[in-house]
């Protein structure tokens, strides 16, 4: 009897990585060529690769390692200026860190910590949109977050290796993956009047702030904008009924 | 190695960590206030739409509504399909396709 339930326990474990394993697979491929830019980048700005590898071992942050890389390679060395925009480049994990802590603050605090230095846009956009359909599940975030993780060092890796051999990956298109994507995690969110107002500001303002506010200004700006406007209506519609 | 892009490196480190962490830690202490919850409610929508939307108007950091923007048609391929199959495979399938068939052409 407790075997049978020994063992099906490990089945459950087992299915929740594979569908979390296939559900990422998509966006991994558009990690990919990320990685490998990465990694290019980083030899044109006369970083080593060890450099290069290194930071994305320990930051894991695509755009601020690209935008540092970028400030180094033009010749910017106090770390003031690179930390700050790093800082300011990744405040949008902040809000992600937000909207996961309903469900997060509950586990152990190591766990939590742990699971934190993996939080990503992909990893925030699969584990949020998986809520819904079943539940929080802890298992399934660990796996999609480490997995990107691999993914990144590795095709950093790649890049390092590579990189006097190929030309920009990004040329390629693939980095198409990943809105594509995301469209799919967005698009049955879109079931309430509210939502499709919330999707209809958020549109404008991040197209708008990607005109003319620096970095990745634009998602922090049209993320608080239009979220704040769809919890105001949602009082509003409550206090109706 | 040099000293100065190891220390660059550590303090992207650490505050990229701190924004990773920051809300977490928080509120663990101070709970998550009813007003922030029901504004949390629609943060998914926002910052998914504010990941899509500039990445198919502004691939290349200007803003491009035309036929020759091939992110926008694969785009608005994906998006239907999207809603169509509710499938990552068939819309990233389908998608990819149509944005290799445009750098081809």
């Amino acid at each position: 009897m407790q075997q049978s339930s020994l063992i099906s326990r490990k089945n459950q474990f087992a299915e929740e990585v594979g569908i979390a394993l296939r559900e990422c697979t998509p966006v991994v491929l558009g990690v990919v060529p990320f990685g490998i830019t990465c990694g290019i980048m980083g030899l044109t700005a006369q970083l080593s690769g060890f450099e290069t590898i290194l930071m994305s071992v320990l930051v894991f942050a695509g755009a601020s390692q690209f935008i540092g890389i970028t400030m180094l390679g033009a010749g910017i060395t106090g770390w003031g200026i690179i930390v700050l925009t790093t800082l300011l480049v990744n405040l949008r994990h902040l809000i992600m860190g937000s909207s996961l802590a309903p469900y997060m603050i509950k586990l152990p605090l190591p766990l939590q910590a742990f699971m934190a230095f993996f939080l990503t846009d992909e990893a925030y956009a699969l584990t949020i949109s998986r809520i819904p359909k079943t539940g929080y599940s802890v298992l399934y975030q660990v796996t999609v977050s480490t997995t990107l993780y691999l993914v990144w060092v590795l095709a950093t890796v790649a890049g390092v290796f590579l990189g006097s051999y190929i030309s920009d990956p990004l040329t390629w298109g693939l980095d198409f993956a990943m809105p594509a994507t995301f469209l799919v995690l967005l698009i049955p969110m879109l079931a309430s009047r509210i939502s499709l107002i919330v999707f209809g500001i958020a549109g404008v303002v991040s197209v708008f702030g990607a005109l003319y506010l620096p970095g990745k200004w634009y998602i922090i700006v049209a993320c608080l904008t239009a979220s704040l406007i769809g919890g105001l209506l949602e009082g509003e519609s409550n206090h109706a009924k | 190695m040099r000293s100065e892009v190891l220390v660059i490196i550590i303090g992207m480190t650490l505050v990229t960590y701190f924004t990773r962490f920051g809300a977490l830690a928080l509120f663990r202490f101070t709970g998550i206030p009813t007003w922030l919850n029901r504004w949390l409610k629609y943060v998914p929508v926002a910052i998914l739409t504010a990941l899509i939307i500039p990445s198919l108007l502004l691939p290349q950091g200007y803003l491009d509504i035309s036929l020759n923007n091939h992110y926008l048609i694969a785009g608005i391929t994906a998006a239907f399909v999207a809603y169509k199959s509710r499938n990552i495979i068939a819309t990233l399938g389908l998608g990819m396709s149509v944005m290799l068939i445009l750098k081809l052409l």
